[in-house]
């Protein structure tokens, strides 16, 4: 009987995965940094690691077709003599034109409207399609002020000072070259064709003490009418908060590390910032600790998908919350529909993430015109609006489950957390126990 | 003329009254006194109103002007004439840091000396010093004319697109991608434009040196990376 040693079976490091490999294959044969759009990747505790504790006999529930759960949230209710009324607590971020087509961005004006809440300009300016087909559109004040002028600032129903966002904390932008098309070009002031740097910082102002006097700036040259929103990357969450609300912030509007980016480093977008979920209770905090918490209205982004993401972060305490990549997927983006042509690309149909090289097939992000032309703006609004609608019920179910007629008396005592970090970072009871970690009493 | 005293008179009163003016109203010239460094003052000019400042200013004077002529008789703080659309803002004194940032049109005169980050992020603002600068200034500016009678501090023009920048004095240091260009006929003829505008009577053209970008950060290139 022949006799031969028992071989060991391939094993590949957990270290040097394949994707880590690829990568630094990658990176020594172009010299270059990948470059890409979109949030993290990489899994982070998230809303998947709460549950809803839902109704019992110590609480009742509503009834699910009848009894009223109200979704409206008002934005800007601290010195804004206009402050927005949505009909329902979810936004449209802030995404470009430029970094998005034209008709992508008047869909998301027309899907934000037929479901009664607003949307948000982007780095580049404000275009005639996107105001005229908003009701509600929040203009951003960014870094770059690319496009930025009073009269827009002024036609805008609210202005959001954009001081960082979740997937690159301290980090400005990039628009590579091939999107800037000659109208991209000129709203921004820049020859055609070169790439376009979005700073990280303002120009003009540095600090809390400065974007005081910049937020009283803003107010006067827009006679106190807008709603100033300011939006944070989710870097320090209590402290940031705390901070727009001494610099005048009618709401504060927190990106965890999963909202998604145009285009930026892959570096930066998996390894700096927090996770969404970890961001939120201590901004709450603040709030509270400083008496504001629904006076300044607390809008949080960065992976929000459904009517349960929805339903946790209002839980947790904020107000709204705004969606951006999930409005993107909605109109159309990384639909298998376009599956031969991801895979000419090189990826595959949820997977593309190369926003910035203006190939999308779907023609969301490009200003490539026959691409953009694939994209219809009224259906894909209709799509959107649909999607909005259906996170709303799915919400309202679930407040109506928890004994709640209206989505912001949800609450933390609502839920519990699957997973340790999620416990820590959430600060609702690990599942079968009234416990988590930092809490006394163990 | 209507005057607002700032020591007796809220701001909101002064840039209300300034804003959304009728058309043919006669109250087209405004007078400020005692601004004891507000900030905001004249902000968000929609017409071509006249507004004479008696005093110094803080933070954003005149930012946003679209078409208003404002001058500062003293001094002005950051950001004087931010993003300026179109008009004229003239600063008899010196003005702090960011003066003319991202401004997209119109004239910026400063009779004293500029700060650091003068003309940041500039997008088609003409600028004149009569004075120096000082560090960063014009930073990644796109388009528009930075004068300066006197010297520049470090870093002149750093990461510039197409702005134009003018020094008559020394210049500390240039700049990433911003170089010294040849002063061509068509520019000593835009000098001797914005030299006569911003009231200069003693000073020529040919005496200034011409800086630009040298347009190699253009396009990302890892042969650059080193520029960065």
């Amino acid at each position: 009987m022949s006799y031969s040693n028992p071989q060991t079976p391939p094993r590949k490091s957990a270290t040097f995965d394949d994707a880590t490999m690829a990568e630094i294959r990658r990176a020594a044969a172009t010299g270059i940094y990948d470059i890409r759009g979109g949030g993290t990747k990489r899994k982070v505790p998230h809303f998947d690691d709460l549950l809803f504790l839902g109704a019992s006999i110590s609480r009742y529930p509503l009834e699910g077709y009848r009894e009223k759960c109200d979704t409206s949230v008002v934005l800007g209710t601290r010195f804004a003599k206009k402050p927005i009324e949505l009909k329902i607590p979810i936004t449209i971020a802030g995404m470009s034109f430029g970094a998005l087509s034209g008709n992508a961005k008047e869909a998301m004006g027309r899907g934000a409207t037929l479901a009664g809440t607003s949307t948000t300009t982007g780095d580049g300016g404000m275009t005639d399609e996107e105001r005229g087909h908003s009701e509600k559109l929040v203009y951003q004040y960014l870094p770059s002020r690319y496009g930025m002028n009073p009269k827009d600032l002024r036609r805008a129903d609210a202005i959001e000072v954009v001081v960082g966002q979740g997937a690159k904390p301290g980090g400005g932008g990039m628009l590579l070259g091939q999107k800037i098309s000659d109208r991209v070009a000129n709203m921004r002031n820049l020859p055609k064709g070169i790439d376009q740097r979005s700073a990280c910082r303002h120009p003009d102002w540095t600090g809390p003490d400065d974007l005081e006097i910049k937020i009283l700036e803003l107010r006067e040259i827009t006679d106190w009418e807008k709603p100033i929103y300011v939006k944070v990357g989710g870097a320090r969450p209590y402290y940031d908060t705390a901070l727009a609300v001494k610099a005048g912030a009618d709401v504060v509007v927190l990106d965890g590390m999963q909202g998604g980016t145009a285009a930026t480093q892959d570096v930066f977008i998996e390894h700096v910032g927090m996770p969404t979920l970890a961001c939120i209770r201590p901004a709450v905090q603040a709030l509270q600790d400083l008496g504001m918490h629904r006076k300044v209205q607390l809008v949080v982004s960065g992976g929000i998908r459904s009517g349960a993401d929805v339903a946790k972060a209002l839980a947790l305490g904020a107000d709204a919350v705004s969606i951006g990549t999930a409005a993107l997927v909605a109109i159309g983006d990384n639909d298998p529909h376009w599956e031969e042509e991801y895979k000419k690309l090189g990826t595959t149909a949820g997977a593309y993430d190369d926003w910035h090289e203006g190939k999308d097939p779907a023609g969301i992000t490009t200003q490539d015109p026959e691409l953009a032309a694939r994209l219809d703006p009224v259906l894909a609004g209709r799509r959107l609006a649909n999607y909005l609608k259906v996170m709303t019920l799915e919400a309202q179910t679930i407040a109506r489950a928890c004994g709640k007629n209206k989505l912001t008396n949800l609450e933390p005592e609502d839920l519990c957390a699957l997973t340790m970090e999620a416990a820590a970072m959430a600060q609702v009871p690990l599942a079968g126990t009234s416990w988590y970690p930092g809490k006394g009493g163990f | 003329m209507p005057v607002f005293d700032l020591s007796q008179t809220p701001l909101r009163a002064l840039n209300s009254a300034l804003h959304g003016l009728s058309a043919g109203t006669n109250d087209t010239a405004f007078e400020v006194v005692n601004p004891r460094g507000h900030h905001a003052v004249a902000v968000g000019i929609d017409s071509p109103v006249t507004v004479e400042v008696r005093g110094s200013v803080g933070y954003y004077c005149a930012g946003m002007n679209d078409g208003g002529t404002v001058t500062v008789h003293g001094s002005a703080g950051p950001g004087v004439a931010e993003n300026m659309m179109s008009g004229t803002v003239v600063i008899e004194g010196d003005a702090s840091q960011y003066a003319g940032a991202t401004g997209r049109g119109g004239l910026l005169v400063i009779k004293g000396n500029a700060a650091s980050r003068c003309g940041i992020s500039m997008k088609g603002i003409d600028i004149v010093v009569h004075g120096s600068i000082g560090h960063m200034s014009a930073f990644m500016g796109q388009s528009g004319h930075l004068v300066v009678l006197g010297d520049a501090g470090e870093a002149l023009g750093d990461s510039l697109y197409e702005a134009k920048l003018f020094v008559r004095g020394t210049v500390k240091s240039l700049g990433a991608d911003c170089i010294e260009k040849p002063l061509r006929p068509e520019h000593i003829e835009k000098l001797r434009e914005l030299l006569d505008k911003a009231g200069v009577t003693d000073v020529q053209p040919e005496e200034f040196k011409r800086y630009g970008s040298a347009r190699k950060l253009y396009n990302f290139n890892i042969d650059n990376a080193e520029a960065y």
